[in-house]
């Protein structure tokens, strides 16, 4: 049972991974450039969602609301003002920028919010554990609906990629932004929306991971933030479903290994099996193998 | 699919005046250090500011043989920064009855190196076997498992010897032994061994190192294989071979200007080698000018005391430095920001070249004007 109870709070912590993962996959895959900024965004959701509960007296699922808007309206507004003057730069020059944009968020956050860490209430908060086969399998309220809406953000991506206009421009400027151009397809504006869906999906991730972990601090965001990358590159960068099963698989190991090998060392092992896959395949395990042209 | 697309092309004899440069700019910055200290004009926070100030442009000055020469982008630079740290205090305590001070300090940096470059041989064989950013993926990887691995490294010291162990309790010194490493604590009781003088000196070397490697055989088939891969690999070069030459070489260099780093402090901790000192030094390379050695230098040192300078801003200083950290990148790179400088210089230019040529026939003017 104990085996079932780490296994459940693998999936549910690689559920968070692949929430945030799915924005740095979206980005990733449509703007080609890594967004170190996305773990802050985690962070700035997070502390939106605390004020909501702690200073307004809304319910809990209007607060999950505001900090979805104000985390949309942030992550298009970076995206207009840092990443979009610098399209068709550099990758290197992108990248710096977007560590630009991490440290800004960080000090922001710190001067508005102060260094100590804040306390959480989680989400669910009312809500009973669940308990199964007589007591001996105890389900916090936080785990089931962490793996529940990640759940639903899955399926929920995948038909708005698959089905609606706006996630089939995505999928063609992904492929080749000069010929989804030449379609008719409106890539600025494109980009811009990956930015927005990523950030929503950010704020979402952040209000389960402080449900789950309740402590808020600035810099709460950038460890699941790399991790999640991690996730996401594990998964194979750009590809969606590789974005899910690479959070959740990743989020199943670190478990794993903190309850079975070592806690401090969970990380490195975490780290560690990303670099084993990346050598077996050097794309991820879902991702799309690039030829090589002279 | 490479990082790093565009490279400022330069040619030999670009390549030694640039050289030149960058040994003028750091005998003449510790020159002018060393009479302002002397004339008391450096405050105490600056002073102590010095040797980190060398270590980061050691640093920097490695790091851009990896991503600027050679075109590999990596983030996990720190990592080779903090084996060397912790194996030059090893190396610092063992000898530690030798007489001279600058003996113990060399053995350590040399011990730091060699170490740094064994990590860099065996993370250079695995990551160099991937491009673009899944190689800067697993850099960063590896340099987080060097800051964990070291997080669970105990070493003690008895007149029996070293004594490493992954838990406190796997230590049993007697009662003359001392504890060297402290896990997640770090090393612990250092003897300050560095000083100003040998951060400059270990910089010459490492820019020693650095500039004859690009100027030589071996430096410019690293390029040709950054420029590309496959036009070089088909005139014969091995691509390993001269990637892994820069990786190890850049691992080294940073292995040694860690070990200076933590013999300036009696405490030393893993954390202060995470993610965000691989990418500090990564902003030094990149504003200091992807490939341009001298440039790395300045902004190394400009980007250190930067912070420092900003304390009267006290609260707001690492947000102005995001702001402008963001701006550079901005004015630098965008296009039309890059148009607009370039075409204010053109007119700067063509002002100052209209007051030299005035007497100048018409047709001169014109072509001054026009360059």
């Amino acid at each position: 049972m104990t085996a079932l109870t780490y296994l459940t709070g693998g999936l549910s912590l690689g559920s968070v991974y692949a929430i945030i993962a799915l924005g740095y996959t979206m980005v990733y895959g449509i703007a080609k450039m890594l967004n170190f900024a996305h773990g802050d965004v985690i962070m700035i959701g997070g502390y939106v969602v605390f004020c909501t509960f702690t200073y307004m007296n809304i319910p809990v699922w209007a607060g999950l609301l505001l900090g979805m808007v104000v985390c949309t309206a942030l992550g298009m507004l970076i995206e207009k003002l840092a990443y979009k003057p610098l399209r068709g730069t550099t990758s290197l020059a992108v990248l710096i920028t977007a560590i630009g944009v991490s440290y800004f968020l960080q000090n922001a956050a710190l001067l508005i919010f102060g260094s100590a860490p804040k306390v959480f209430t989680s989400m669910f908060a009312s809500v009973p554990n669940l308990e199964l086969a007589g007591g001996r399998l105890i389900l916090a309220p936080e785990t089931i609906f962490t793996i529940l809406i990640c759940i639903l953000i899955m399926v929920g991506l995948q038909i708005f990629t698959t089905k609606t206009k706006m996630g089939k421009s995505m999928r063609a400027v992904a492929e080749d932004n000069d010929a989804a151009r030449l379609m008719g397809i409106n890539v600025d504006h494109t980009i811009s929306m990956t930015f927005a869906i990523g950030s929503a999906l950010a704020a979402v991730a952040g209000v389960l991971l402080c449900s789950s972990y309740p402590t808020l601090m600035p810099t709460t965001g950038s460890m699941p933030g790399i991790k999640a990358f991690t996730a996401a590159v594990f998964g194979g960068i750009g590809s969606i479903p590789g974005a899910m099963v690479g959070g959740l698989l990743l989020g199943i190991i670190e478990i794993l290994a903190r309850a079975y090998i070592s806690t401090e060392l969970s990380d490195a092992i975490v780290f560690g099996v990303l670099i084993v896959v990346l050598l077996v395949k050097p794309t991820g395990l879902l991702g799309r193998k690039v030829m090589e042209k002279v | 699919m490479s990082i790093l697309t565009k490279f400022t092309g330069k040619n030999t004899n670009q390549y030694r005046r640039s050289a030149f440069w960058s040994y003028g700019v750091v005998i003449a910055g510790f020159i002018l250090v060393s009479a302002m200290n002397s004339a008391g004009m450096i405050s105490n926070s600056l002073q102590g500011q010095l040797v980190p100030i060398c270590a980061y442009i050691a640093m920097a000055v490695s790091l851009n043989l990896v991503v600027g020469i050679s075109g590999e982008l990596s983030l996990g630079h720190a990592g080779f920064m903090s084996v060397g740290a912790f194996t030059g205090v090893i190396a610092a305590t063992l000898f530690q009855s030798l007489p001279f001070l600058w003996v113990k300090l060399l053995i350590a940096i040399v011990v730091g190196g060699l170490f740094a470059g064994l990590a860099g041989v065996i993370i250079g064989v695995p990551v160099l076997r991937l491009r673009g950013d899944y190689l800067a993926i697993v850099t960063l990887a590896f340099g987080e498992i060097i800051r964990n691995v070291l997080n669970v490294i105990y070493v003690g010291l008895d007149e029996k010897g070293l004594q490493v162990a992954t838990s406190m309790e796997g230590i049993h010194l007697s009662e003359n032994g001392s504890m060297i490493l402290n896990g997640p604590m770090g090393a612990t009781g250092i003897t300050k061994l560095s000083t100003f003088f040998a951060g400059f000196l270990l910089v010459l070397f490492t820019l020693f190192v650095v500039l004859n490697l690009v100027n030589s055989k071996h430096g410019r088939a690293i390029m040709a294989m950054r420029d590309n891969r496959i036009a070089a690999e088909s005139v014969g070069l091995s691509a390993t071979n001269f990637k892994m030459t820069a990786f190890v070489t850049g691992a080294i260099l940073a292995g040694m200007s860690g070990a200076l780093f933590a013999l300036n402090y009696s405490t030393v901790a893993p954390v202060k080698f995470n993610f965000n000192t691989s990418i500090l030094v990564l902003v030094f390379v990149v504003l200091g000018g992807i490939g341009n050695i001298t440039g790395s230098i300045i902004s190394a040192a400009v980007l250190t005391i930067l912070p420092e300078a900003l304390r009267q801003f006290s609260d707001y200083r690492m947000l102005t430095y995001a702001i402008v950290l963001i701006l550079v990148m901005l004015a630098t790179n965008n296009p039309q920001m890059k148009m607009f400088l370039s075409g204010l210089s053109k007119q700067v230019k063509a002002v100052f070249s209209k007051t030299k040529v005035y007497h100048r026939p018409q047709r001169a003017e014109e072509k001054g004007g026009a360059e």
